[in-house]
């Protein structure tokens, strides 16, 4: 007689009751969950472990991005190329901007190269926490793996733009000197300050949905205070101390001398050093604070 | 006796619902916030005048459980459940208590999270793979063997928007199959997915727990904890009333049974933004089996809303999925509803089932998506009155529908010419 009301499965029946203790392994993880209290270190060796997903994710975000596009990663290069040649006519060739003594294009293209890197970094990983809510409320892991990859994506577009003002160099005439050993000092410190802004703003942006439309703007304005489509000599000297206070004007100065070639404003690029330092550790610090509300909130 | 894998000590977890820290808090209403504070001590009103509507999904929960137990956790929708699951696999943080987790931990709260289409199914498991927390060696050693489980070895370069949902789910439960953790803690992955899916996921499941794991199990099918599970916790209402062994656990939570729509759930009748189900009605209260019955449930548009799925599902007292009324196959759905309240009925002449207790649950689609409203009401079927003075076996015997039929004997006095 069929007495019992399970549900129809051939698997088989584990033997009930029996608690077998696993014997202790060596390096048993002990995890303590608590009430999240105030401000709290990053934990490196955490996010060390998730590696894997940091580099998987950046991954997936670099192939995913020109997925089913014709020209695939040209896109990398037309955009701020499209861009240099829109503002080398209206500001090099109508307007007669200064460059510094060097052909405008060159001149604006070395500046939107870092610009572009900068804007399209905060700009992805300001939505990246909201966009991928469903993995945010489905898994847990350390959830500044997600802004970093979403701006990490960004250094392989970069790199190829890069490639472009090498060639222009060499049509130019222009650079090539001992300054490009700099290059990558202001490289990091760009990647510092896009990382900052970038996971402060995904936080932010969690919690309080109006970021996404104040993002735009925000990027917009910040590009006419850095001097990108200008010199900074074109700021009154009294006045440039201001400018350098926005990390983002001394690394596209000292960018563009590193690779065309011109004096370095030392005291400028230490100044945006520590700025940027500094608001790479208060991103990060905001992050960490907030980070184990999301999952109720996202 | 070894430490306990998991001990739970005095948890608590509070949600803020329509307060100023909830989640349709704008900047704005902050700033304004942060600074009317101090102005508001000076002025002497305290901000916590202000009235602030909590929730208390868990109220001081405590247990623990020991290395190699299976665990199962049941309990109503709105119980808690999926709330300790989430606060245990670190999704979410508890309000006050403390939790000590040894060993190696995974969740499993979705089968194939952070798939994304445009990848193929070969990425998809690397991506997948490292979000479910596994090392790039772990996935590279596993790999071939997730593949051969998936079985889509040829598609492995396709990308996954072009597969079958079949092929989709199968690849997604092979790579979570192939998480190796010490405590393992699965919410109902077993619901989604065709039979032979469900019936692959609980064969993988007992292999585990056969295995000396730690697992903890959340499930609504009663039938599944208990053929998983040794132990089981009971929760309601945010605490735990019942734990122990499974059995004694499963009795207590069959015996204590609410009747009527469930009030326990916060929002389990919200079917989008705009429309809920405001009543369920049974007629007679506790139909009779083999008599006639009717359902109504009662829907409230607050603007006008077009229904494009409506079934209506009957689940035995252990989960077990009895029938469905899929509304499309009569042609009452699709349909458009006006603002204000529709009833929408299903009328049974006889009904089949027999004695003993049954929920309803709904599944309803509209153009923003579809729910499935679980547990929204339970009922009781009388007996039904036999015609016969022979007593049936007892309802447990007879499975769960009474099927009308004939029976004959024809006897043959020539078998023996037969067999020659």
């Amino acid at each position: 007689m069929p007495l019992s009301d399970t549900i129809s499965t051939e698997a088989p029946v584990p033997s009930k009751g029996s608690v077998r203790p696993v014997t202790a392994a060596a390096g048993d993880v002990l995890t303590v969950i608590e009430p999240p209290r105030g401000w709290r270190a990053l934990d490196f060796r955490e996010l060390w472990q998730y590696r894997e997903l940091l580099w998987v994710l950046t991954e997936r975000d670099i192939k995913v991005r020109y997925k089913q596009t014709a020209l695939g990663f040209a896109w990398a290069i037309i955009q701020p190329v499209m861009l240099m040649v829109v503002f080398s006519i209206f500001f090099g060739h109508l307007a007669k901007m200064p460059a510094d003594g060097l052909p405008y294009p060159i001149f604006v293209y070395a500046g939107l190269l870092p610009w572009t890197f900068f804007a399209n970094a905060i700009t992805s990983s300001a939505g990246s926490l909201v966009g991928s809510a469903n993995l945010v409320s489905k898994v847990y892991f350390p959830r500044l793996v997600v802004p970093l990859s979403a701006a990490g994506s960004g250094l392989v577009d970069f790199a190829i733009a890069v490639v472009i003002l090498l060639a222009m160099m060499l049509w130019y005439g222009v650079g090539w000197s001992v300054n490009l050993l700099l290059a990558p000092l202001l490289v990091a410190g760009t990647v510092f300050i896009a990382l900052g802004v970038g996971i402060g703003l995904s936080a932010l942006t969690v919690a309080y949905r109006d970021f996404r439309y104040v993002i735009p703007f925000l990027v917009q304005l910040w590009m006419f205070a850095t001097p990108v489509v200008y010199p900074a000599r074109l700021v009154p000297e009294g006045w440039r101390w201001l400018l350098f206070l926005n990390p983002m004007a001394g690394f596209i100065e000292g960018f563009r001398s590193a690779f065309l070639g011109r004096p370095f404003d030392w005291l400028a690029i230490m100044l945006s050093l520590a700025v940027a330092v500094l608001v790479f550790a208060a991103g990060i610090a905001y992050f960490e604070k907030v980070e184990r509300r999301f999952a109720d909130i996202i | 006796m070894s430490a306990p894998a998991i001990r739970v000590e005095g948890l608590c977890k509070t949600y803020e619902i329509g307060s100023k820290q909830a989640a349709g808090a704008t900047f704005r209403e902050t700033v304004v916030d942060a600074v009317m504070q101090p102005l508001r001590r000076l002025t002497g009103r305290s901000a916590a005048a202000e009235p602030t509507e909590t929730f208390e999904a868990l109220r001081d929960v405590s247990f623990e459980i020991q290395p190699g137990e299976v665990v199962g956790i049941i309990g109503r929708n709105g119980a808690g459940k999926s709330t300790l699951l989430k606060i245990l696999s670190r999704i979410t943080a508890p309000t006050k208590g403390r939790i000590e987790i040894r060993g190696r931990i995974a969740s499993l709260l979705e089968v194939g999270t952070g798939f994304h289409p445009e990848l193929t199914g070969r990425e998809n498991i690397r991506l997948n793979g490292a979000i479910l927390g596994m090392t790039g060696a772990e996935i590279r050693a596993k790999f071939d063997e997730i593949v051969e489980f998936s079985g889509v070895e040829k598609f492995l370069d396709t990308p996954v928007k072009r597969y079958s949902s079949g092929m989709y789910v199968r690849l997604a439960f092979a790579v979570a199959a192939h998480l190796d953790p010490e405590i393992l803690l699965v919410d109902e992955v077993l619901a989604v997915g065709d039979a032979e899916f469900q019936k692959k996921c609980l064969g993988k499941m007992s292999e585990v727990a056969k295995g000396g794991r730690t697992v903890v199990f959340v499930s609504h099918n009663m039938g599944a904890v208990e053929k998983l599970c040794s132990n089981a916790i009971m929760l309601e209402q945010g605490q735990i009333v019942s734990a122990g062994a499974c059995g004694t656990v499963m009795e207590h939570y069959l015996a204590t049974r609410s009747f009527g729509p469930n009030r326990n759930s916060r929002n389990s009748t919200r079917i989008d933004q705009h429309l809920v189900v405001s009543g369920f009605e049974v007629v007679p209260r506790n139909p009779r089996s083999g008599r006639p019955v009717a359902i109504t449930i009662t829907l409230e548009a607050q603007q006008d809303a077009s229904l494009t799925e409506f079934c209506v599902l009957i689940f035995s007292a252990r989960g077990t999925r009895i029938a469905i009324f899929d509304l499309r196959l009569t042609e009452t759905v699709p349909c458009q509803l006006a603002v204000g309240k529709t009833d929408v009925s299903v009328r049974l002449l006889e009904l089949p089932l027999i004695e003993g207790d049954y929920t309803f649950e709904l599944y309803c689609g509209t153009e923003t998506g579809t729910v499935h409203l679980r547990d929204i009401f339970e009922f009781t079927v009388q007996p039904k009155l036999q015609p016969t003075p022979i007593i049936a076996y007892p309802s447990e015997a007879r499975g769960h529908i009474d099927l009308e039929f004939k029976s004959s004997l024809l006897q043959s006095a020539h078998v023996e010419n037969i067999a020659e």
